[in-house]
């Protein structure tokens, strides 16, 4: 569904991924692992169109979309959760979701994906007409995801979702995204918590400074003594 | 139907206005009645203003200091086509009473300034969008004084002895039928995708972006709309005071459009509108005092500022109306369980 072939991306003078290439299978859960400033939320900027690849292309569903920009890349199929969650503080809960279903001109459709929505996050049913700052972090995650659920991605980019998160909430995240998951839509998620991405994935890759050192099913490299010592703290 | 009908309201209105402050003002008993009237007409042009940076700064987030800029582009346009071209377009509609003949001059002057001010906004804002922040509001001051010092040099236009011999074709009625329009403009463009879409870029561009959001066209049209404004406004002031120079557009001006924003409340319509009032009637109120007037201003805006930072309206009327109505779509029963499980996890983050 997404592959990377040997992306290579800068900021300025600072090389920041080189020659990254990846394949997430439709349908699938795929997790990109690694220490900070590995490359990893670079990896989907770059994949998003926020951050231009000097080298190598990006291929969505068998189309180049290196050099798109970024709101056309979304109006494809993909959708952003970014890191930190930049939910829209100053708007409610609703607006926010609203905004998510930004593309959906038809205001029925709009509504009963709002109910989807809902139905996967009851909390901020609840919490519709709250300002979207007042939330806790874990809230603020999930009406994060639930915006980007809005536009009907067939691929959601998760950034580090468990950021800042008490684990309690951050099993409820990922149970969430579990279902989202089921529900169709392929997954690649961006985490430092490397125990929890490598149980909640079937495919992983590992990075280090901005390169892929490592791949495999998830559960081959979570028995990796490599990755043990350097990511799992065993 | 019903829209032509309140369009009509609206102008028949402010007719029955002009015609009432004319008779009790500028003809009447009232002592200093024509200096009230100026400050009714100069509180109406503000109001054009404000709301129209509001639609820049406020809603759409994008810093812009150079609004003077655009208001001095769409005053000597304006005065320019009028000035030169007045007499032309006069002979072409001579069949009409000359009441009508200087309404479509001073529409075709409003026209040309919105055209010129639009064309300009453009021009500054494509590239100056792209860029972040700071950068945006030096590139507008820049602007600013570029088109002051421009027109200082124009000497068609008067150059550094100010442009005279403006026709006065603008009042208390199409100033105001002006800040009519930009307020229903500004009104339904907020409620309306692109405002969302405003207030999305304004909150975070990246995730504005990663939902499908055009984010350098939004930002440019806001920018173009605001400034188009701006240039009418501009119009509508070189018209009444049939005089033009360029200290009346430094880059003060632009600071005095952005105080007003801010004390009304960044980003609410209804903020810049009272602010706009606020600020012209204010150092008017204050002339008694005479030369310690502008101290008292000072101090009357510095006690806002302390005592209500948000602005006087804070952002609280922005969406009145919507916001009302989405508290009631299907609201849920709240689960009093679920939310004290959840704050009490949250208080530790």
């Amino acid at each position: 569904m997404l592959t990377l072939k040997n992306v290579s991306s800068r900021y300025g003078a600072i090389k920041a991924l080189t020659d990254v290439s990846l394949e997430v299978e439709k349908g699938a859960v795929a997790t990109l692992i690694g220490a900070n400033g590995a490359g990893k939320s670079t990896t989907l900027r770059s994949i998003m169109g926020l951050c231009q690849p000097y080298a190598g292309d990006v291929v969505f569903e068998g189309k180049r979309i290196n050099k798109i920009p970024t709101h056309k890349i979304a109006a494809m199929g993909i959708a952003l959760v970014p890191e930190g969650r930049a939910v829209f503080s100053n708007l409610t809960v609703l607006e926010n979701l609203e905004l998510g279903g930004y593309m959906q001109r038809d205001g029925k459709k709009l509504k009963r994906d709002i109910g989807h929505v809902h139905e996967v996050f009851p909390r901020l049913k609840e919490r519709q007409a709250q300002m979207a700052g007042t939330l806790s972090g874990g809230e603020q995650q999930m009406l994060a995801i639930g915006r980007a659920l809005m536009a009907h991605p067939r691929l959601l980019l998760l950034d580090e979702p468990s950021l800042g998160l008490a684990p309690l909430i951050v099993h409820a995240i990922f149970d969430a995204i579990d279902r989202i998951n089921q529900e169709g839509t392929t997954v690649l998620l961006v985490e430092q918590n490397a125990n929890l991405a490598l149980k909640r994935s079937q495919k992983a890759y590992v990075l280090e400074t901005g390169r892929i050192i490592m791949q495999g099913s998830s559960v081959d490299l979570a028995n990796d003594p490599r990755v043990k010592e350097a990511y799992l703290g065993e | 139907m019903k829209r032509i009908l309140y369009i009509f309201g609206v102008i028949g209105v402010l007719a029955l206005l002009q015609w009432g402050l004319t008779a009790v003002l500028l003809d009447g008993p009232v002592r200093q009645g024509p200096y009230y009237y100026q400050i009714l007409v100069l509180a109406g042009i503000n109001i054009i203003l404000a709301v129209s940076l509001n639609l820049t700064n406020g809603i759409a987030g994008q810093f812009s200091i150079g609004h003077a800029g655009f208001f001095a582009v769409g005053a000597y346009v304006a005065a320019s086509v009028s000035y030169y071209g007045g007499s032309a377009i006069r002979a072409a509609v001579s069949f009409i009473p000359p009441m009508g003949q200087d309404a479509v001059v001073l529409l075709i002057a409003l026209a040309a300034a919105a055209l010129a001010t639009a064309l300009a906004g453009l021009i500054v804002g494509i590239p100056s969008l792209r860029l972040r922040g700071d950068y945006l509001a030096i590139v507008t001051l820049g602007f600013g004084e570029i088109i002051r010092v421009l027109i200082l040099n124009i000497d068609a236009v008067g150059g550094a002895r100010g442009f005279s011999g403006i026709p006065k074709l603008s009042n208390f009625f199409w100033v105001y039928l002006m800040a009519v329009a930009t307020v229903v403009t500004v009104w339904n463009l907020v409620r309306s995708t692109y405002g969302r879409a405003f207030l999305a870029i304004r909150e975070n561009e990246i995730a504005a972006q990663a939902m499908g959001i055009d984010v350098t066209r939004h930002k440019v049209l806001a920018f173009v709309i605001g400034s188009m404004f701006a240039g009418m406004a501009g119009c509508l002031f070189g018209h009444y005071t049939m005089y033009l120079h360029t200290n009346s557009f430094t880059f003060v001006k632009s600071f005095e459009i952005i105080i007003m924003i801010a004390i009304g409340g960044l980003g609410s319509i209804e903020g810049a509108v009272l602010g706009a009032v606020l600020l012209t009637v204010l150092p008017e109120a204050f002339r008694g005092f005479d030369s310690y007037r502008m101290i008292i201003y000072s101090l009357a805006l510095i006690l806002i500022m302390i005592y209500r930072p948000q602005g006087i309206l804070g952002q609280k009327s922005l969406f009145g109306k919507k916001r009302r109505k989405s508290a009631t779509i299907d609201a849920g029963p709240t689960g009093a369980k679920s939310v004290a499980a959840e704050t009490g996890v949250a208080g530790k983050q």
